[in-house]
């Protein structure tokens, strides 16, 4: 069932919250063995609320009423285990909870789990959890995606309707590709980032993964908007993004949608350029008008990611030192000896590659030549897409240039990992909003997505050209060959 | 400047970041970080004079007035520590000078 089914069958007491949250347990206890989307369940406090919701009188308000929701585990949750997929926070139990989980349970969601994702969200595979990968719904010998692996498997397999990733590359986007759900990267700002354990904070940005545009939607209602916790949360007023995608009968007349064929003359697979193509005519069909658009720094967007957010990632992660939570390595001498064992002990090999070098590059001698470079390199990416729309409103590209790769496929090679990554770290850089909504399948049926990318603040057109786009097709009715229901016992 | 990239190198700058290693660690990161850093010279060769840094793409962050709020109790912040004492208030650590 849908998000939106779902909130309207409880508070139509049609269903209660209570069985409809048994379900979604019952189905993570028969397919988490086999696909380990999840790190942690909490099915008292999830039961518990549950029934709180369906004794409450003025229930039928909630926009998320009796909603079971999955949250990537690296979003901090008062009391339900928070590790981020590490070690080093093995058995942390957090003081508080994300100002998203805040927002989510005042709007009657019920918080099923945690879900697995690459090490502090460093990773493109989901294969960088030190508590083993996460596998894709519809291969499972193949990867969901990653670093928002879990939160986009839970999804795609009808564990929950809605989950929630965070995206600094990509983590949203491309997992979402992967697994044939809808995933949207918000702009910059517009949903707190309190209580998100911080990766790159320029980059970072929370959001919804759902299997329709309009759930997404509904989730962006609740979730965006100003928080005096989060300096860099906008406050700038918040639009009705469900209302936004209502269709006036117009269809896409009026929208430009601009396609930057410069990039996609190598690396990108023939199955994935023909979905592509198909999808770009459906939006002509739909009375879209197709402009060409350059992004001309564009090739160099991966590198300028990787120096920026490995520099940043390496100020961010200076906070794991033993002291104050997670693990601590045991007998050290001395305090220094303490913090080099205890980070040497606790991180994996992702996340010590990502701060040595984001200590380098930050580091006397190098800071200019890399990392004031990247940021100046990360302007002129940030006026490639003002000048591209001035002539388009949304920028559509496929999000990633393969469907799901084998497990193990890339894990020996760091930059072929890194260029999963290649059209979806443009809008972190520049701050933008973007979602990804399937766009068909490949000849052995693994999914494949079309990215769509607005400007800053306009989150609303992104979302219902992405609506109109999905209505017109059959993509994101497709689900992966396992069991549509489970069995109750 | 990659091809000096050294398991030296790696030492110093473990150490910089507080990050003990083992001999295979740095072995491994001495030759990828020579391969990713020959890939990110690539933005060297754009022209950037006169080009201010991104340093963060959202608007200017608004300042919150100055008020005393609420926060995470100590005894709460605490309790997480590996090695708390809420009695004394303080987070415990092995001696700092060797």
């Amino acid at each position: 069932m849908r998000a939106s089914e779902i909130r309207d069958a409880v508070a139509r007491r049609q269903a209660s919250a209570v069985d409809i949250c048994r379900a979604a347990l019952d189905r993570i206890a028969a397919l988490n063995p086999q696909l380990n989307a999840f790190r942690a369940i909490a099915p008292e406090r999830a039961l518990a609320r549950a029934a709180e919701l369906d004794a409450r009188v003025d229930r039928a308000n909630l926009p998320l009423l009796g909603v079971p929701v999955a949250l990537k585990d690296n979003l901090c949750t008062r009391g339900i285990a928070t590790t981020a997929s590490s070690r080093i926070l093995e058995g942390y139990l957090p003081p508080y909870d994300a100002t998203v989980v805040e927002r989510l349970e005042a709007a009657g969601a019920v918080i099923v789990g945690k879900t697995n994702c690459d090490e502090f969200a460093m990773g493109s595979s989901t294969e960088n959890s030190a508590f083993g990968p996460t596998r894709n719904p519809w291969a499972l010998d193949r990867t969901p995606g990653g670093s928002s692996g879990g939160s986009a498997a839970a999804v795609a397999a009808g564990i929950v309707p809605l989950a929630l990733g965070s995206d600094t590359g990509g983590s949203i986007r491309q997992p979402a590709a992967l697994c044939g759900v809808i995933g949207f990267k918000p702009s910059y700002g517009r949903v707190s980032r309190y209580g998100l354990i911080a990766f790159a904070s320029s980059l970072d940005q929370i959001g919804p993964i759902a299997t329709t545009v309009a759930d997404a939607a509904m989730a962006m209602d609740v979730l965006a908007g100003h928080d005096p916790k989060d300096s860099t949360a906008s406050a700038a007023p918040v639009p009705n993004f469900a209302h936004a995608l209502t269709d006036n009968g117009d269809g896409l007349r009026g929208v430009r949608v601009g396609v930057p064929r410069h990039l996609f003359s190598e690396g990108v697979d023939a199955d994935v350029m023909a979905a592509f193509e198909a999808a770009i005519d459906v939006t002509r069909d739909r009375g879209a008008e197709i402009v060409d658009v350059a992004l001309p720094h564009s090739p160099q967007a991966i590198p300028v990611y990787y120096v920026i957010a490995t520099a940043e990632a390496s100020a961010n992660l200076a906070r794991y030192d033993g002291v104050r939570f997670g693990y601590r390595a045991p007998d050290a001498r001395t305090l220094v000896d303490m913090y080099e064992r205890t980070r040497g002990a606790g991180f994996g090999r992702e996340v010590k590659r990502r701060i040595i070098l984001g200590t380098y590059v930050l580091s006397a001698g190098y800071y200019d030549a890399y990392y004031r470079q990247a940021q100046q390199v990360r302007t002129l990416i940030r006026g490639d897409y003002e000048t591209a729309f001035a002539g388009a409103d949304v920028i559509a590209m496929p999000t990633s240039p393969t469907a799901a790769f084998a497990l193990g496929e890339r894990t020996e090679d760091p930059v072929q990992m890194y260029l999963s990554d290649v059209f979806t770290v443009g809008a972190n850089l520049a701050g933008l909003p973007a979602v990804t909504v399937p766009c068909g399948l490949t000849a052995s049926r693994l999914p494949i997505g079309l990215q769509l990318t607005g400007r800053s603040m306009d989150d609303a057109t992104v979302l219902r050209v992405a609506d109109i786009y999905e209505r017109a097709t059959p993509w994101s009715n497709e689900r992966p060959p396992i069991p549509a229901s489970t069995p109750s016992h | 400047m990659t091809d000096r990239f050294s398991r030296g190198d790696v030492e110093r700058i473990a150490r910089l970041a507080r990050l003990e290693l083992n001999a295979e660690e740095k072995d491994l990161f001495a030759r990828q970080l020579a391969g990713i850093l020959a890939y990110a010279e690539q933005i060297q060769r754009v022209p950037t004079e006169g080009i201010e840094p991104t340093s963060h793409a959202g608007a200017a962050a608004a300042l919150r007035d100055d008020e005393v709020r609420p926060s995470v109790p100590r005894e709460a912040s605490l309790a997480t520590a590996p090695d708390g004492d809420a009695s004394a208030g303080l987070f415990k650590v092995p001696r700092v000078l060797g």
